[in-house]
């Protein structure tokens, strides 16, 4: 018999180990590809970890939207690059330090946030989802645009000033610049650009047939 | 514990391939069908030499294929270079887990299973991208280039046709999405008519996906060769040609399932007889259906590259971000309110 929680557990570690492992990856691997490909599994990895803990509504989420257009748009802009790598190694010996201070630190903040809550002894509630006997994305719906529905609401809104931001940055006006219009092109009348020349038939052999030009 | 073995890892097994190996059959016929219809468009006569009527021309291709050398070029990345057709092939393949045949037949009946489609379909484009970069070629990259912006444009389109239908619906879940278009009104309780312009959003969006004509620039014969794959022979290339193929059935299943009633019938509600099995489904409704409905749509593929031009790179980017996305998002406030003002009742009957 196989044990549900220990095969759970395995499978958490398991995912778990591939995930530090990937990420690992990404700032250790020279070509800046098979980094960028690390980061991937590091998402996917941590999706699969989401799914165990019955979270599926943010771990297809994760998939959707990080590896399946982030990580996209992402590799589109590391395949243009051409990186030399030896200033990114010397920058990496340079700037370690700097970077394990800040690992340090982010390290002691987490032990620090997690031992407060151990401190309250704040035992987590069984699952919402399943207590009001809904699916995890119905629940999750729910709450969101209920009792959370200022909080969702501003949050779109500052995405929709970040678009409109990149757009205004990244927007230049040329002077010189062409372009059609679709709508022109589809209300285009044919007449107006070609003209059908009714011809008597003539013989090339007559002189009389030689003054028009043949179109 | 021996039981318990058969039932949690055999039959998934033999589920999987009662589903794997039609799927890779109906490939090849496919092809043999797009060869022959397109040639009939064309006026000519399309393979006729192996096999009777050229049935076996598929067969003598794969064949073919697999006995040709796979090719490395030279200071290619050798590792994602044999990765990249995998890739490609995988969620194509992974994505037909949630697909219902029937009302029972399905294999993994999960609840998020519109959420998981999105989640696959958007997967494969790694395949050709990596397969564009891997290959070391300029012709290859820059196929991997227009199909990651055309994929990625387009995914938003049909990401938010499918909102259309799970407003609809109710549900995320695909069975119960077709659960949700019975009724005592036939055909016109399926989510095609009150979805008619997302309906047409999401076929489109699907050919676009597939990088299928008119939207195949990212193999742009006349441009860049052949594109992502200019570099692949053998059965590498035959992966991708599998992968390919196996979305575009994909993609007819779902339009099927999401707009056409999957397995229901069109004559649902309107014939109360008692009939044998054998005539029964034609009214009650059975996977006959489904793959009628498929295979109607898969033609639409085959007649959209017989017929249409192929696009120009900005033509698609025009049509996906400011004709398609503004069409679903204004069709989803649409669906919001016939679902708000009972005009659309999901699943009344049956």
């Amino acid at each position: 018999m196989i044990d549900t929680n220990l095969l759970q557990l395995i499978c958490f570690y398991g995912f778990a180990a591939v995930t530090v492992g990937a990420a690992l990856a990404v700032i250790s691997l020279k070509n800046s590809v098979h980094a960028v490909l690390s980061l991937v599994l590091a998402f996917f990895s941590t999706a699969c970890i989401w799914l165990l803990a019955e979270a599926e509504f943010l771990a297809i989420a994760l998939i959707v939207v990080y590896v399946g257009a982030v990580m996209v748009l992402f590799l589109f802009v590391v395949m243009m690059l051409d990186i030399k790598m030896e200033q990114v190694r010397e920058g990496f010996i340079r700037y370690l330090p700097v970077g394990i201070i800040v690992a340090l630190v982010m390290l002691a903040e987490m032990l620090a946030l997690i031992g407060v809550r151990a401190m309250h002894a704040h035992v987590m509630g069984a699952n919402p989802a399943t207590v009001a006997g809904l699916s995890n994305t119905a629940w999750l719906g729910e709450a969101l645009y209920s009792q959370y529905l200022l909080p969702f609401e501003v949050a779109a809104l500052i995405l929709t000033v970040g678009v409109v931001v990149a757009v205004a940055l990244t927007l230049r006006h040329r002077g010189d610049k062409k372009h059609e219009s679709a709508s022109e092109q589809v209300r285009v009348n044919p007449r107006d650009r070609i003209r059908v020349v009714k011809m008597a038939p003539s013989r090339p052999d007559e002189p009389t047939s030689s003054e028009e030009p043949l179109q | 514990m021996g039981e318990q073995l058969l039932n949690e890892l055999v039959l998934p097994v033999v589920y999987i391939l009662c589903i794997a190996v039609p799927l890779i059959l109906a490939v090849a016929m496919f092809v043999y069908w797009e060869r022959k219809v397109i040639g009939w468009m064309h006026v000519r006569m399309g393979p006729n030499k192996v096999g009777p009527w050229g049935l076996l021309q598929a067969f003598a291709d794969v064949v073919k294929l697999l006995i040709k050398e796979v090719i490395l070029p030279s200071s290619a990345n050798r590792f994602l270079y044999y990765l990249a057709p995998l890739l490609a092939l995988v969620p194509a393949f992974a994505a037909w887990a949630v697909v219902p045949f029937d009302d029972r037949m399905v294999l993994a009946n999960v609840n998020a299973g519109l959420l998981y489609l999105l989640a696959m379909t958007s997967l494969g484009v790694y395949g050709i991208i990596l397969a564009g970069w891997a290959s070391n070629s300029r012709y290859a990259l820059l196929g991997a280039m227009r199909s990651a912006a055309q994929v990625i444009s387009y995914e938003l389109a049909m990401g938010l046709s499918l909102v259309c239908v799970l407003v609809l619906a109710g549900s995320l879940n695909l069975t119960d999405i077709v659960h949700a278009q019975a009724g005592g009104k036939g055909l016109f309780d399926w989510f095609w008519l009150p979805l008619l312009p997302v309906f047409i959003v999401y076929f489109i969006s699907g050919v676009a996906e597939t990088n299928r004509a008119p939207f195949d620039v990212a193999e742009g014969e006349s441009e860049i060769v052949a594109g992502f794959h200019v570099e692949y022979s053998g059965s590498a290339f035959a992966i991708f040609f599998l992968a390919e193929y196996a979305n575009m059935i994909l993609v007819s299943f779902l339009a099927s399932i999401f707009f056409l009633g999957g397995w229901l019938s069109p004559l649902q509600g309107w014939i109360h007889a008692d009939a044998p099995n054998w005539v029964n489904w034609i009214w009650t409704g059975s996977i006959i259906w489904l793959l009628i409905k498929a295979f109607l749509m898969s033609f639409l593929f085959l007649w959209f590259r017989a017929t249409f031009p192929r696009y120009r790179y900005d033509q698609i980017m025009r049509l996906g971000w400011k004709v398609f996305i503004p069409i679903t998002i204004v069709w989803v406030l649409v669906a919001g309110c016939m679902k708000y003002f009972g005009l659309v009742l999901a699943g009344t009957g049956a």
